[in-house]
């Protein structure tokens, strides 16, 4: 029992230190939220330096509930690290409007507490509580701005689509838990290798990859994105840009991979269905776009499509590809929010049109300089970063046979570029539109360098690093 | 034969009430559907022989979700003179109803008493002398230690949000100050005067 607790020490810490700050925060009111915040920063530091997995082997606890593998440990380091650029980015952002209040962060704590969860789940009830604990989180936050009606209906939009996600995802679980007799990952493993998938075993699992794919947006079920992102205050779309959709895509492998491996072949098609679906629609509908955000939206449903190609590919190397994709597209990410945070124009007010970028360059040469780096590596464009990761994807796709998969996602990568070089020549060569309010945040600007650095063709000297890190993940699932 | 007889009646309610509740127009009456639909998932339950859950699902359900929701259509914008209008025509529908409810009860004893429906395959089957309670809190408190406690913290998120989301500082409220009320002395608030006849205070 002992070495559970400690198997679940980072989650201990977060959740103990969750409830002292919201403690904090019930007595000492909104003023303490700048401090609560960088508690909660140092919680997630410490909480990393704690994980299981990561120099300790990691192992399994309460009964095979919660897995402390290599896998869980490096997605929970990206979704620490995460977490805590979007709490510096929250800080300032809400500061400046001075409407940060004290619960934000404790809610970012909670949030991380089900992401840790759900990395770490090997059971359908951890999966579950785990998910359920993130989005609840992830539902206030999306309304957080309860004045303003956008954000008050993108958290009502989150909430009734994410209910409705849930009861699919459970329906799915009682169907897989009533026809394998077990909701352990394990078990169902070996239930469904026993004696080939049935039917029902079948609508179970599309119901549970349904319910997944909605968390993750992917096509068909991205609906809410768009919206939810736009509506949401800023900071915290580019939380849920980063943060969830890496957890929830890792917990996305991990059930693949460890409860339906072995139905390979039948979920392998759904992946590749949403894979296609998610990449082309993405890429389409992002050109229309005005919105930046609504633009950043699409990006990421165009960017799980990708990482979804990693996954049809059902081999450690394409999962590993997966893991690598999904870090280096919260850096890109990360970072194109942290630009977009700085949009503000001379009223202090936030602009978020993408016409406001334009001839960005001859005013902040420095911010167009980060974005075009961020938009091309985004793009997939070779000499920066953004290249690698979607080059990992395809080759674990081809070393599967999937060439023809490759070679189609390579064909709607090309439409997506189209957007992303579209705001690069809107802020070189157009008419530039009245220059953003200047901002002194020296946090913020450091992490769009740091960020614009590690995309720029800089981050290849990560690669050994990185691609050690995420196969000892992938085979540690395997 | 009675066990399979009341677990299709049971469950042909179920996804009628199911239906009934999205397909109803009246919000109220979507409202009493789900609770019909809880009464026979209830009955399921007793019929695997998981009374407690059954009891848990009326009791929980039925007697205080429902009826929170109840209040919460309540609060809609409905008209209630037009519902109120035709209630006396209702009555042999909830007679009926009601009369439903009882049969249901009394069929899924008599098919408890027979035996109850064993589940296949199941991997923690219920030792035999071991109560429903009991098992239930063994698991619970032990294997599923862990779940439990997430369960807990998912509760508490759900707690905080509705007071992020609702709770406001309003200005005209004027909430109770205890050290206020202690600290005022008699000779702050009370004063002697004497008016000459005729004339008012001045307060």
């Amino acid at each position: 029992m002992m070495n559970d607790f400690l198997l679940v020490l980072p989650e201990l810490i977060l959740t103990v230190s969750g409830l002292i700050l919201m403690m904090i925060a019930a007595w000492a009111g909104d003023r303490a939220a700048p401090a609560l915040t960088w508690a909660a920063i140092l919680t997630l530091a410490t909480a990393a330096a704690f994980l299981p997995g990561l120099a300790s082997p990691g192992g399994s606890a309460f009964h095979n509930l919660f897995a402390a593998d290599p896998f869980a440990a490096y997605t929970k380091v990206i979704v620490y690290l995460a977490a805590i650029v979007s709490l510096f980015a929250a800080m300032s952002w809400f500061g400046r409007d001075r409407d940060y209040r004290a619960e934000y962060p404790v809610l970012v704590l909670f949030a991380v507490v089900g992401m840790g969860m759900m990395v770490s789940a090997s059971d359908l009830l951890t999966l579950y509580v785990g998910l359920e604990l993130q989005s609840l989180a992830a539902y206030v936050l999306a309304a957080f701005q309860r004045t303003d009606s956008r954000s008050s209906e993108a958290g009502l939009k989150y909430f009734v689509l994410g209910a409705l996600a849930s009861g699919i995802l459970l329906y799915g679980i009682s169907l897989l838990y009533g026809f394998t007799g077990t909701t352990g990952f394990d078990g169902i493993a070996a239930a469904l290798g026993n004696d080939g998938v049935s039917t029902a075993e079948l609508f179970g699992l599309v119901f549970v990859l349904a319910g997944l794919a909605f968390k993750i947006s992917a096509v068909p079920f991205h609906m809410w994105t768009p919206d939810v992102y736009e509506g949401a205050p800023t900071p915290v779309t580019a939380f849920f840009a980063s943060a969830p959709k890496v957890a929830a895509m890792a917990l996305l492998v991990r059930v693949a991979v460890e409860a339906m491996g072995p139905a390979a072949g039948e979920w392998r098609q759904i992946v590749i269905f949403t894979a296609l679906a998610s990449t082309i629609l993405g890429g389409v509908a992002a050109i229309g776009q005005k919105n930046i955000k609504r633009l950043l939206a699409y990006s990421s449903i165009n960017n799980i499509g990708f990482a979804l190609v990693g996954l049809a590919a059902a081999t450690p190397e394409g999962a590993a590809a997966v893991m690598f994709y999904m870090t280096v597209y919260v850096v890109m990410t990360l970072g194109a929010f942290l630009v977009v945070l700085r949009m503000r124009d001379a009223n202090d007010q936030p602009v978020e049109t993408i016409a406001s970028l334009s001839g960005l360059s001859r005013t902040r040469p420095m911010l167009a300089m980060a974005m075009a780096i961020f938009m091309f590596s985004l793009a997939g464009i070779p000499p920066l970063f953004g290249f690698w990761p979607k080059f990992l994807v395809f080759q674990a796709a081809v070393a599967a046979d999937l060439t023809w998969l490759a070679a189609v996602s390579i064909a709607t990568s090309v439409i997506s570029a189209f957007y992303y070089i579209m705001i690069v020549k809107m802020m070189y060569f157009d008419e530039p539109a009245p220059a953003f309010a200047e901002t002194r945040e020296p946090v913020g600007a450091g992490l769009i360098l740091a960020s614009a650095l590690f995309v720029s063709p800089l981050g290849y000297l990560a690669i050994p690093a990185l691609s050690a890190a995420t196969l000892a993940a992938a085979w540690s699932l395997f | 034969m009675i066990q399979v007889f009341t677990f299709y009646l049971f469950a042909t309610l179920v996804i009628v009430s199911g239906v009934m509740t999205i397909a109803s127009r009246n919000p109220v009456h979507s409202v009493l559907w789900l609770i019909l639909a809880f009464f026979n998932a209830a009955g399921l339950f007793v019929l695997i022989g998981a009374e407690f859950l059954a009891f848990l699902l009326v009791i929980v359900y039925v007697g205080a979700v429902a009826v929170l929701f109840l209040f919460v259509v309540m609060m809609l914008d409905i008209d209630f003179s037009e519902l109120r209008a035709g209630i006396s025509q209702y009555w042999f529908p909830s007679v009926m109803l009601a009369l439903a409810l009882l049969a249901e009860l009394g069929a899924a004893l008599l098919a408890h008493n027979a035996g109850g429906i064993d589940i296949a395959g199941r991997t923690a089957p219920t030792p035999a002398e071991t109560s429903n309670i009991a098992a239930l809190g063994q698991l619970l408190y032990s294997r599923y230690l862990f779940i439990f406690e997430a369960a807990g913290l998912v509760l508490l998120v759900a707690m905080i949000g509705a007071i992020v989301l609702t709770h406001r500082a309003r200005k005209d409220t004027r909430p109770q100050k205890i050290s206020d009320q202690v600290r005022r002395r008699p000779q702050d608030a009370v004063v002697n005067t004497q008016p000459p006849v005729g004339q008012g205070v001045e307060l």
